[in-house]
């Protein structure tokens, strides 16, 4: 068993690595407000990079528009069965 | 007395002897190779060498300056590691293969005019077809046709702009085509770069080739042509306003084919195009900023590109599968092996402190101060979308996921080397930047590192992160192959054969057939018959006639000729006597 192993497949320690991601994320997009409006350190290219948080939001409707997008044209129109040019 | 030597034509000659030699002589001659074309490319100083007089041009194999260099250095680097990466590999010609394409891309960095560029890009074209095809698939062979066809017809574009060229100008110096911009030469090169680039609609042929190429040979693909196209764009594009956008468009498209995607290779594959895409956008651009970003990014993503190849070629290698559907619980018996393939990972998504943090930025802040917010944007969602398949989705599917109860080990040991040399370059370019941007072609006064920069990267993966884990379900791997623009070419090729094979055999046969006998074989066939009668009834009738005759009167004769001499005597007596009656009478 090695480490990684470890880690994950015991439950307990799983879901104290589920818990510190969630703080992670907390913490992280605070930080991203504090530079901007504690710091004063934001010098973005334009106006919308220092909205409060704006790369988590980003970062998150980027996922989501990327998979649902994505998977939305392959069903209609894109993914063929694995014998479609046989 | 020699003051250069060509790195591409000491790895094409010293291919040669690979073959030549056994055992571990050829081990040290397979690395010694690259490390002395890396030793000889660091060695260079800036300058034109190599200039041959060849009919009236003038060839330029060695131009030397600061863009030729950066990229001969990552090209060597990546030679070296992926040569230790295949040292196990027991076949010749795939190293000899390997060799020559690595090369040809050296040839085409350094060649100062289009001759011997399009001498050495048609050589990388025929020497990594064989890395396809070393494979020895049937699907192997039919990608590697694909492949060739498509660089044939993108280096007869860039053959028939080079001649358009030096028709116009009488030169074929190979510098910025802008003071020619919107010219049919400039048109017709330019496709044949941007079709190297894997540009969409003409870039189909990379992730329909890569995923089908050997393990080591895949390794050696997705470092050297797109990236030699990526330099003679930086060379003879920069500022094409297309180029912007085509890019811009490039790193999605990427993206959304690698969510469809189930092939591990092929996933990555699309990436390659995705990463590609901020290179074009950054020569678009062509601020001296947007070309070091370009260059940059080249350079580190050659070396994490590779690493992540090198990680899921590893996993292929030791489980036999391909497909994310049949992987999962790998980390279990390949943790070091998948710590490697995080590596890289990290690497394209820009994690702070990796290699694609110091370099993707600049192209991204490029289009920042150009003021341009929808490339801006779109370059950003695109970063999320590395991360959330490069970093997220491959690994989780290959390693993590559902235990598919695949039990392997580790890769040969040197594989992990090879992994392992990149690895250490992807973290070491993160850490120090500066290594990397002081051989950029244009002095550079960007800093990577800033309290915004950081914390907003940090927030674009760790939410991509979250809504990737939220969203999991979605993202299953599905057992499909997705359509690509190859679709017109595929299918095209089909319905090629179909109409030869079914109407056009059709209309022949049962068509121009029948009318070819109607009009043509039935009438010849009438005239035979009567030249046929009058053969038969007329020659041979003739000539039988003549027979007869002479046979009957030889039946006659018969009776004269008896051979009896008391006839003979009798009916010579008669003559006698009728000759004398005869004169008697006369008279």
């Amino acid at each position: 068993m090695n480490i990684f192993e470890r880690n994950l497949e015991d439950p307990k320690r799983f879901k104290l690595i589920k818990k510190i991601f969630y703080i992670t994320l907390v913490v992280i997009a605070l930080a991203e407000i504090a530079v901007v409006y504690v710091f004063h350190l934001g010098h973005g290219h334009f106006r919308f990079e220092n909205l409060p948080a704006f790369g988590s939001i980003y970062g998150f409707i980027s996922c989501v528009l990327i998979i649902v997008i994505s998977k939305f044209i392959g069903h209609l129109w894109l993914m063929k069965k694995e014998d479609y040019y046989d | 007395m020699i003051n250069w030597i060509h790195p591409g034509l000491l790895l094409i000659l010293g291919a040669l002897l690979i073959p030549l030699i056994k055992g571990k002589a050829k081990k040290i001659c397979m690395v010694a190779l690259p490390a002395a074309a890396l030793i000889d490319c660091v060695l260079m100083s800036p300058g034109a060498y190599g200039v041959v007089h060849f009919l009236n041009y003038n060839l330029v194999f060695g131009r030397v300056d600061r863009l030729s260099l950066i990229f001969s250095y990552v090209f060597s680097i990546m030679a070296v590691i992926g040569i230790v990466y295949s040292l196990h590999v027991e076949d010749d010609s795939q190293h000899v293969a390997a060799l020559t394409y690595i090369g040809g891309a050296l040839g085409v960095t350094f060649a100062g005019d289009f001759l011997t560029l399009f001498i050495f890009w048609e050589l990388m074209a025929f020497s990594s077809v064989f890395l396809v095809w070393l494979k020895r698939s049937k699907e192997s062979i039919a990608a590697g046709f694909r492949y060739l066809l498509v660089h044939i017809f993108g280096g007869l574009s860039l053959l028939g702009g080079i001649v358009i060229h030096y028709a116009q100008t009488g030169s074929i110096e190979f510098n910025s085509m802008m003071p020619y911009a919107g010219g049919l030469a400039f048109y017709l090169i330019m496709i044949g770069f941007i079709l190297n680039a894997a540009v969409p609609p003409l870039g189909a042929w990379l992730a329909d080739a890569y995923p089908e190429a050997t393990v080591t040979g895949a390794v050696f693909m997705t470092a050297f042509t797109t990236k030699s196209a990526v330099y003679v764009l930086i060379r003879g594009f920069p500022g094409t306003e297309l180029l912007v956008w085509l890019g811009a468009i490039m790193a999605i498209y990427g993206v959304v084919f690698a969510v469809l995607e189930n092939d591990a290779r092929r996933l990555l594959a699309y990436h390659i195009i995705s990463q590609v895409g901020y290179m074009v956008c950054g020569v678009g651009i062509g601020t001296e900023m947007a070309l070091n970003g370009s260059s940059a990014h080249a350079f580190a993503h050659i070396l994490y590109k590779g690493l992540l190849f090198m990680g899921a070629g590893a996993v292929m290698q030791m489980t036999g599968k391909r497909k994310l559907t049949e992987m999962g619980g790998i980390y279990k018996t390949m943790p070091v092996t998948m710590v490697l393939y995080m590596i890289g990972g990290f690497s394209i998504s820009a994690v702070p402190l990796f290699s694609g943090f110091v370099s993707k930025s600049m192209v991204v802040s490029a289009a920042g101060e150009t003021h341009r917010q929808a490339i801006f944007l779109m370059l950003t969602l695109a970063s999320a979308g590395t991360f959330l398949h490069t970093g997220l989705k491959l690994p989780y599917y290959m390693f993590f996921g559902k235990d598919s109860g695949i039990r392997t080990k580790e890769p040969p040991k040197n594989m992990l080397i090879a992994m392992g040399i990149a690895s250490f370059l992807c973290i070491f370019i993160g850490v120090f930047p500066n290594a990397l941007y002081s051989v950029l072609p244009f002095p550079v006064e960007y800093v990577p590192y800033t309290a915004q920069h950081v914390m907003a990267t940090m927030g674009l993966l760790s939410f991509t992160a979250l809504g990737f884990f939220m969203l999991l379900k979605q993202l299953d791997p599905e057992l499909t192959i997705s359509i690509d623009t190859d679709w017109f070419y595929r299918k095209g090729a089909k319905a090629f054969m179909w109409l030869t094979n079914k109407p056009i055999a059709n209309i022949e046969y049962n068509f121009i057939g029948e009318i070819y006998e109607f009009i043509v074989q039935k009438p010849i066939m009438k005239i035979a018959e009567i030249l046929k009668l009058f053969d038969t009834e007329v020659v041979d009738g003739t000539v039988n006639g003549i027979g007869k005759g002479t046979v009957r009167w030889s039946r006659v004769m018969q009776f004269m000729q008896s051979g009896q001499v008391q006839q003979y005597a009798l009916i010579m007596a008669a003559g006698v006597i009728a000759i004398i009656a005869m004169v008697v009478m006369y008279f």
